[in-house]
């Protein structure tokens, strides 16, 4: 059992790369997705992990399957997108998430043009879905450095962003701090959607930021539980969706999203906020 | 109100509305210090408008909203109640201590003394022994209640409150007016929504009738007539959608604290063509 469990670790290094990678993964992105689903963002983070694909793949384009190439122009086409989006909401009668739809479905569709123009489908394949157990020295330092200044960044906006998120005419009122959470945070999504991105690819970067923290939502009244319960589900699922890809030889980045999957639709079943909760009989309730 | 009083609050000419289209329309005024005003009028008629101009959420379309006696953030302002994202997983504790913002800004730690003041607000409210519950899990009416906990710990000297009595149960109304009078008493300004004429009558000294036009502000029962609240009615129903722009300029203090005027309005509006409007739309306000 032991051997089933932890051998692949102690043996292989690659596997342990994929392992530190995905803690990154769990420490910084994981939390950015709390504020996501709290923000009522979720499917903004997903319209935004697309939004990357072409900055990322001209980068691709241009240098081949270089980190610094493809991690500048991800980095650079989101905050592109994110600006646009903000800007098109103000200025036209289209509410922000329609015109985030409209560019992430163009970015989707230029950013595989594009990849493909180079023609090779594995490359396609390690842009969309990416390469975790692939993980370079500075893959692994990127990730991790994105991590550690996401932790420091959403300490420091913790309050503003808290704010911002359930009483916005509140923290406009009492401060200044109202468009530096907001856009403060659409920064941070792009640098840990990038980040995931190396890890997982675009298409399964989210999965990480927003399963985990769906499933907390359900377990925890709190903040301080939800963030703590995102990462340690985020980082169990890592860990049982690696297992999973080696000794089933499936592909590292879905399985650890179905596992993501998994934890949520436990939690969709037995926490107090989900599907059968307030739907079994009572036997006992309280005094008053 | 004395005469002698500054005012805290000066309108000049004030015009606040959405997308060019109007919900308050040329408001000229004062509003002294200490002054507890009822903000009335008929639905749409720019009353929530006028206060998120006063806080500052709506840049005017024209004219000026003047505070000069308001220190830096002294202004409190509650938005109603449907604007904020009531299941955010906060505990009532957190939710009313962020009304020492002022204070302890993004960063600042709570002491054992900020601690005790929020224990403080929390009992005026009638809150004692909810802190660490989730405000998701309040009533309507706690929920209202704890938002005015954080109103006291705001200890603002200008507070706009935006329609805080909607579809709360009425023993908490009357703790609220409670509480709204204590703060009167100690000499803030308090600027209210507020949709029943009766509890007007019996609580606030003074009342501001707006139609999108200003009606009427002085003294509560001369402003709550019969001909003032028809007159309302009328220029509310009486506004045209596709209105051609508005060139009309009114002197500069067409309402007086303390002074009716019925004659604001210089034209009948339910006579079509005989007045300028601005168009409208179907925004709440």
């Amino acid at each position: 059992m032991i051997d089933l469990l932890v051998s692949p670790f102690t043996e292989f290094a690659f596997m342990r790369r994929a392992l530190a990678g995905c803690l990154a993964l769990s420490l910084g992105a994981t939390p950015v997705g709390v504020f996501l689903l709290l923000r009522r963002m979720s499917l903004m983070g997903d319209a935004m992990s697309h939004a990357i694909l072409p900055g990322a793949a001209l980068g691709y384009l241009a240098f081949g399957l270089s980190l610094g190439a493809m991690t500048i122009g991800g980095i650079v086409a989101g905050l592109v997108v994110v600006l646009a989006a903000g800007v098109v909401t103000r200025a036209s009668n289209l509410k922000e998430d329609a015109s985030l739809a409209a560019f992430y479905l163009l970015s989707l569709a230029a950013g595989v043009m594009i990849v493909s123009l180079r023609g090779r489908n594995l490359d396609l394949l390690h842009v969309l879905f990416g390469s975790v157990l692939a993980l370079d020295d500075a893959s692994l330092l990127l990730i991790a450095a994105i991590a550690t200044a996401t932790m420091i960044a959403l300490a420091l906006l913790l309050r503003p962003l808290v704010l911002e998120c359930f009483d916005p005419a509140f923290l406009r009122g009492v401060s200044r701090w109202s468009p530096v959470a907001h856009y403060g945070f659409l920064v941070l999504v792009v640098f840990n959607l990038v980040s995931g991105f190396h890890a997982l690819g675009t298409l399964m970067a989210v999965g990480i930021m927003i399963l985990p923290a769906a499933a907390a939502r359900l377990w925890s009244r709190g903040l301080p539980l939800m963030l703590l319960l995102a990462v340690l589900i985020a980082f169990a699922s890592s860990v049982a969706g690696l297992l999973l890809s080696y000794h089933t030889d499936v592909p590292a980045g879905p399985a650890i999203v179905l596992m993501c999957g998994v934890a949520y639709f436990f939690s969709l079943a037995a926490a107090p906020g989900g599907l059968l909760a307030g739907r079994l009989p009572v036997r006992h309730h309280l005094e008053s | 109100m004395h005469p002698a009083t500054p005012p805290l609050i000066r309108f000049d000419n004030l015009t606040l509305g959405y997308d060019r289209h109007p919900a308050v329309h040329h408001l000229s005024g004062e509003i002294p210090a200490g002054a507890l005003v009822a903000v009335i009028g008929p639905n749409g008629a720019g009353k929530s408008t006028l206060l998120k101009g006063l806080a500052g959420e709506l840049r005017p379309l024209g004219g000026r909203i003047e505070l000069p006696a308001l220190p830096r953030g002294g202004l409190a302002y509650l938005a109603q109640r449907g604007e904020i994202d009531h299941s955010f997983p906060l505990s009532v504790f957190d939710m009313v201590a962020l009304g020492l913002w002022r204070e302890i800004g993004a960063f600042g730690a709570l002491r054992g003394e900020h601690r005790r003041r929020v224990r403080e607000a929390l009992a005026a409210v009638g809150l004692s022994g909810f802190e660490t519950r989730a405000i998701g899990s309040l009533s309507g009416g706690q929920l209202q209640r704890a938002r005015f906990a954080r109103l006291i710990l705001q200890d603002a000297p200008l507070i706009l409150l935006d329609e805080p009595f909607a579809a709360i149960d009425s023993r908490t109304v009357d703790d609220l007016v409670r509480l709204i009078l204590g703060w009167h008493a100690e000499g803030r300004t308090i600027l209210t929504v507020v949709h029943d004429y009766e509890q007007v009558r019996r609580h606030f000294p003074t009342a501001l009738l707006l139609s999108r036009e200003p009606v009427a502000f002085g003294p509560t029962a001369e402003v709550l007539t019969p001909a003032l609240l028809a007159r309302a009615r009328r220029l509310s129903e009486a506004f045209d959608e596709d209105a051609p722009e508005c060139h009309i300029e009114l002197p500069a203090d067409v309402i007086q604290p303390d002074v009716i005027q019925p004659d604001v309005v210089q034209s009948d509006a339910a006579e079509p063509g005989t007045h300028h409007h601005h168009a409208h739309d179907g925004h709440r306000h």
